[in-house]
């Protein structure tokens, strides 16, 4: 028998708290698969990021710099990191620092690190703040919004959407609003977590469904899986959820992917009306954090992600179970303060 | 009227929409109406085994029918085309 490939894989997104990052999921997705031996490099911001001390999970961990100390900073870190490691694909897995990946990606190739990212046009399109024109121009259905830098728009967004309004930060986190006061909170409170500008949308009832998809990145999709929320946390994570039929979804992703020829992973955010119509509310480009689902229920998008980068063809998955759930979970770990101290100091592990 | 092809129905009488996600739990009597919908029958015929098997007074029987049937409608769980 062949012996398998040892391949390094670098992975992002170890906050496995109560609003997660996706590294944890999209880890277990790439060890599930079966084409390689896998040595999972992580790759965290924080020293109590619990991905970093998971076992079975990362083999060693690297802090890298925040998002806002630029590509250049992130740069050095790799080319250190790059030194000892020899990564052979980076999966990055937060929407504020895939913008420096797509930027460095020329730059880690030729240091012998692949990604599999959207071009940095492809990233723009589907940003919050040109959603409406990017669905409008390509005929999906998308909540009417405004993008905005000051409270004073607000009044006239209200005569415009009525209530509720639905108040969004630029990277993360929404606010339904009912007065214009909770608006106007929400607002300043957006704008003091993630910045200017804040994005209001008009409220669309219906039932909430996520799509999990992975686009080749010429136009075809090697997977799209929907699943709706079951458990829903007050952050408005998903805690439980299951995957569902519906074949109107799965071409939704598709034309998703048509139209944009997608490279990598994304999650479509869309509200289902009562009369049928999916209402595309977001498009986050990256894995969501619910991707071990796709794994679950047969579509393991992280597994075809690292094929796909280190050049691999992937046939697109035609099948996946329907009625697959997952249910998340809260564990207490327990470390040495010797080990936190290890990343804490020194930025590794 | 049909419940909708897809939908899962255990022994229980544990209902799974697979299209929204929706799943209920139904009470013997319920059971009962949705394994004759799952066979094909019709509402007259569902009926006539009801009236069979418990002890209810016909127009009870009729007015509770139709009131869950217009639960399942209500639900999405019957396929109006079919």
């Amino acid at each position: 028998m062949d012996k398998k490939r040892k391949i390094t894989v670098a992975v992002t997104g170890l906050n496995a708290v109560d609003s997660p990052g996706p590294g944890i999921a999209v880890i277990r997705g790439v060890r599930d698969g079966k084409d390689y031996e896998v040595h999972i490099i992580g790759l965290s911001y924080e020293s109590l990021e619990p991905g970093i001390y998971m076992e079975g999970m990362a083999d060693k961990t690297y802090q890298i710099p925040y998002p806002s100390a630029g590509s250049e900073a992130l740069l050095n870190r790799l080319e250190y990191i790059q030194e000892k490691e020899k990564i052979d694909v980076l999966i990055p897995n937060f929407d504020a620092e895939l913008y420096n990946f797509i930027k460095l990606s020329p730059k880690l190739r030729e240091m012998g690190i692949e990604t599999f990212l959207p071009t940095a046009e492809q990233f723009e399109a589907r940003d919050k703040v040109n959603l409406f024109a990017f669905c409008s121009k390509n005929n999906f259905y998308v909540p009417r919004d405004k993008t905005i830098y000051s409270t004073s728009e607000l009044p006239g967004l209200v005569k415009e959407f009525g209530y509720p309004l639905v108040v969004k930060g630029k990277y993360y986190e929404a606010s339904i609003c009912q007065t214009l006061e909770q608006a106007q909170k929400a607002f300043h409170k957006l704008e003091a977590k993630w910045g200017l500008p804040i994005i209001v949308q008009e409220f669309i009832t219906g039932t909430e469904i996520n799509i999990a998809a992975l686009g080749d990145g010429t136009g075809t999709t090697i997977s799209a899986v929907p699943m709706r929320k079951l458990f829903i946390t007050d952050k408005g994570k998903a805690w439980a959820g299951v995957t569902l039929e519906d074949q109107s979804l799965v071409d939704l992703a598709k034309k998703f992917i048509k139209v944009t020829k997608w490279k990598g992973g994304f999650e479509l955010e869309v509200m289902r009306t009562v009369d049928g119509k999916p209402y595309i509310m977001e498009i986050n480009p990256r894995f969501p954090a619910w991707i071990y689902l796709t794994v679950g229920a047969g579509q393991n998008q992280p597994e075809a992600l690292v094929k796909m980068a280190l050049g691999q063809k992937v046939k697109p998955y035609d099948k996946y179970e329907v009625g697959k759930v997952f249910i998340r979970y809260s564990w207490d770990m327990i470390i040495d303060i010797a080990q936190f101290q290890q990343v804490s100091a020194f930025g590794e592990n | 009227m049909k419940l909708y092809a897809n939908i899962a129905v255990s022994e229980s009488g544990y209902l799974f929409n697979p299209m929204n996600g929706d799943s209920f739990s139904t009470n013997p009597v319920a059971t009962d109406i949705i394994q004759q919908l799952k066979e094909g029958k019709n509402i007259e015929e569902i009926k006539k085994f009801l009236f069979a098997k418990y002890d209810v007074e016909k127009p009870t029987l009729e007015r509770d029918i139709d009131e869950f049937m217009n639960e399942l409608k209500d639900y999405y769980l019957l396929d109006n085309n079919g």
